[in-house]
């Protein structure tokens, strides 16, 4: 139900246009397209978003300067005395974040005999794991092989993935997708138990696999109840605001905190994992975001004020299609899969202006120019948009399809009066994916060692553009690949004298950079509230 | 200017634009957040909020990420709900009607008020999914709750103390592991990566210089 004049007036001219549109197959950009069209129009080209690190690992390295004011702030335990002496928790292996790459690691370390223990600030589960829609990939079918998946991520992502990560990533993903239909995910699969696949932008080979439209809810709760079953402590509501290291520099453990009631405990650990996710909530450039409440690049901070190092921090990903209306979902996933099982892109005045499943960056990159210097963007509350045209999804595979293959979607929009079954959608980039984060071997160890990291918090698996299901893909295997690989160490570990100098070390670095600021990282939730 | 309205979070009056959901309500009136707030766009089921608007008997639950206000509601979120979990193997249970009575004898109590299904966030036909782990038939069980988000508000409405989400949960992972079809595909490539048999495809494509790779993956064919 759109009453809004100019979106009526619009949507006709969709609807005018929708029998020839649909039997459309808009020819993809050539290479040289797309590297014009992100350099005009993709944010991670807009200079003036951007700032040298005066310090750290990363010191002469461009960010986004909402990341920097972070990275360069001060710490949260800088005026408080910690007594290291006498830890409130002691363990083999520490994992900070109860995502998807957080729950798999310690559902690995718990195999490998540690005793293991999850910290998160907020719920189990509360993560864009769980708010992952589209799918998973694996090349599992004949048609395809690893090789093929790693040529188009590796392409996807502009030939910048480390290339043993990617390799690990692809070799591993069949295991992968067994691993949790062993766990009792639920996939999508025809009666004779094979996987019902489809492409998703930047795909050669239909290989992602899916739960419906609920694919990351689906892995999560299951693994969110395994971790339970196994009785792996899991303390909720508690972030880590600095990592401990010993006498040795080696990762020791972290400094909690009580988000309620500010309690500060100490976790004491032989080995630790960093699986804290994202970065949607610092609203880079002022945009929305499809991210979870805590996605706040908090591992990010803490790593970097240890000694790791960043790799490809100045990348983001904007996913194509946020929601741009109604306003109480601005910004909000809709899912790849809309487009992977039918539905193209539209501008105001009908016409399928691009092939709906190039990468995600091409894609963003190209909505963001028909809504600015062509002027076919549909203009909305909070700006302009471009349709994206639901209704073609039944025209293409019969009624009902809507409703059994992205349910979720049908019901967000449906909340709200729209019915996409027979109205079309209004969509803009949202923020997504930290393309960046921490650099890791192929072990997952970060450059501090006993320090591992796991999840949308590493950084250079995907390059400088993330492929749909490549995400839900990682946190399995380089969780699992984290879990394994720190019970394994931990083993070895001796722990030394607990020691924060490295923070003190840091604030002396900030004052020594000539960097004075009021900020205190890492930030842990958004601030939303409204004041006076 | 933007049209107001009255809601009164846990009874105190605030006035808020009513364009706004209940959760931007409590933060436009000043809450900074920490339980009750998750995914914010209905997918994690932490911000259960139950509601009445004045001068209506109809008690209402929702999420408050995605429920717009209405003039005069009254709101109370239930961002924690005493579920039961119970513990189990998952490789060592089986798909019988058996490990319900075991894990969740509360289901058999069920008397049949549908308070669940009025109740649910999502729409979901609670007391039918209810039903169907009764009875032992857990395909049809996880296909009827498989847009669950694990709220709780049924739980908080079940006069019998049933956890319904929970149920559900155990359900859905005897289908997905037992009952479902057995992907052989899936099988057969495991074993081709286990023989080696990729190895050497995958190391020459990156061993190739630069070029030849943006070549390969420019001119790569792509399935219709």
């Amino acid at each position: 139900m759109y009453q809004d004049k100019i979106m009526q007036e619009s949507i006709r001219k969709v609807e005018a246009a929708r029998a020839e549109n649909v039997k459309l197959d808009p020819r993809r950009m050539t290479a040289e397209e797309k590297e014009q069209l992100l350099a005009t129009y993709h944010p991670d080209y807009r200079q003036e978003q951007f700032t040298n690190l005066q310090m750290g690992p990363n010191k002469g390295d461009k960010v986004p300067v909402e990341l920097a004011a972070l990275l360069q702030a001060h710490s949260r335990i800088r005026d408080l005395t910690i007594d290291l002496e006498h830890p409130d928790y002691d363990v083999d292996v520490l994992v900070i974040g109860g995502g998807g790459a957080g729950a798999s690691a310690a559902i690995e370390a718990h195999n490998g005999g540690a005793n293991v223990m999850v910290v998160t600030k907020l719920r189990m589960g509360d993560a864009n794991t769980m708010m992952a829609e589209g799918g998973i990939q694996a090349a599992d079918k004949p048609n395809d092989s690893p090789a093929q998946h790693f040529l188009d991520a590796f392409g996807g992502g502009h030939f910048a993935a480390q290339k043993d990560l990617l390799q690990k990533l692809v070799t591993e993903a069949p295991e992968a997708i067994r691993w949790l239909s062993e766990l009792g995910v639920e996939f999508d699969k025809a009666p004779d138990g094979t996987m019902i696949t489809t492409h998703g932008g930047g795909t050669s080979r239909k290989r992602m696999h899916a739960a419906k439209d609920y694919s990351g809810a689906e892995i999560m709760r299951t693994l969110r109840d395994e971790v339970l079953n196994r009785g792996i402590p899991v303390v909720d509501f508690t972030a880590a605001i600095e990592l401990i290291k010993d006498e040795d520099g080696k990762c020791a453990g972290a400094v909690l905190r009580n988000m309620e009631t500010e309690e500060i405990l100490v976790a004491r650990a032989k080995t630790v994992i960093i699986a804290t996710g994202g970065a949607g909530r610092l609203h880079y450039q002022g945009f929305p975001t499809s991210n979870h409440y805590g996605a706040t690049a908090d591992g990010l901070i803490l790593g970097y004020r240890a000694g790791a190092k960043l790799l490809y921090p100045d990348t983001l990903q904007y996913h194509p299609t946020g929601a741009a209306f109604p306003a109480q979902i601005f910004g909000a996933l809709v899912t790849e899969k809309v487009r992977s099982i039918g539905a193209m892109l539209i501008n105001v005045n009908g016409e399928a202006f691009m092939n709906p499943l190039e990468t995600r960056d091409v894609a963003a990159a190209s909505i963001i120019r028909e809504c600015s210097d062509r002027g076919n963007g549909v203009k909305t509350p909070a700006g302009y948009a471009v349709w994206l045209d639901t209704p073609m999804i039944e025209m293409k595979h019969g009624e009902g399809t809507i409703e059994k293959r992205i349910p979720a979607m049908m019901r967000m929009f449906g909340k709200f009066g729209i019915d996409i079954r027979k109205e079309p959608i209004l969509v803009y980039p949202t923020l997504h994916y930290q393309n960046g984060g921490l650099k890791i071997t192929s072990d997952g160890m970060t450059d501090v060692e006993n320090l591992f990291v796991a999840g949308e918090a590493v950084g250079g698996i995907h390059g400088r553009n993330r492929l749909m299901g490549n995400s839900l893909l990682d946190i399995i295997v380089f969780g699992r690949n984290a879990g394994r690989n720190a019970s394994a160490k931990a083993k070895g570990v001796t722990v030394g004298k607990l020691t924060l100098s490295h923070v003190a070390q840091f604030e002396k670095e900030l004052a020594d950079a000539g960097i004075e600021t009021d900020a205190v990282s890492p930030k842990l939730l958004p601030d939303y509230a409204r004041r006076g | 200017m933007e049209q107001m309205v009255n809601v009164f979070l846990f009874g105190k009056k605030y006035e808020v634009p009513e364009s706004l959901t209940i959760m931007e309500a409590m933060e436009y009136s000043g809450y900074q957040l920490v339980r009750g707030c998750g995914c914010r766009n209905g997918f994690c089921g932490a911000c259960a909020t139950i509601y009445r608007i004045a001068g209506d008997r109809e008690l209402k639950a929702c999420l408050a990420c995605s429920t717009k206000v209405e003039n005069n509601m009254y709101v109370a979120t239930l961002p924690y709900f005493p579920l039961v979990k119970e513990v189990y193997d998952i490789e060592k249970v089986k798909p019988t009607e058996q490990i319900m009575m075991q894990l969740y004898p509360e289901i058999y109590s069920c008397v049949g008020c549908n308070a669940c299904t009025k109740a649910c966030s999502q729409g979901l036909n609670v007391m039918q999914y209810i039903a169907y782990a009764q009875r032992g038939e857990y395909e049809k069980c996880a296909e009827e709750s498989f847009d669950c988000v694990m709220c709780g508000i049924c739980s908080s409405r079940c006069p019998a103390g049933i956890s319904h989400p929970q149920v559900a949960m155990l359900a859905r992972r005897l289908n997905g592991k037992y009952l479902a079809p057995h992907c052989d595909h899936l099988d057969d490539r495991i074993r081709e990566i286990a023989e080696g048999k990729y190895e050497k495809l995958i190391e020459d494509l990156m061993q190739k210089p630069l070029s030849e790779i943006k070549e390969l993956y420019n001119n790569r064919e792509i399935e219709k």
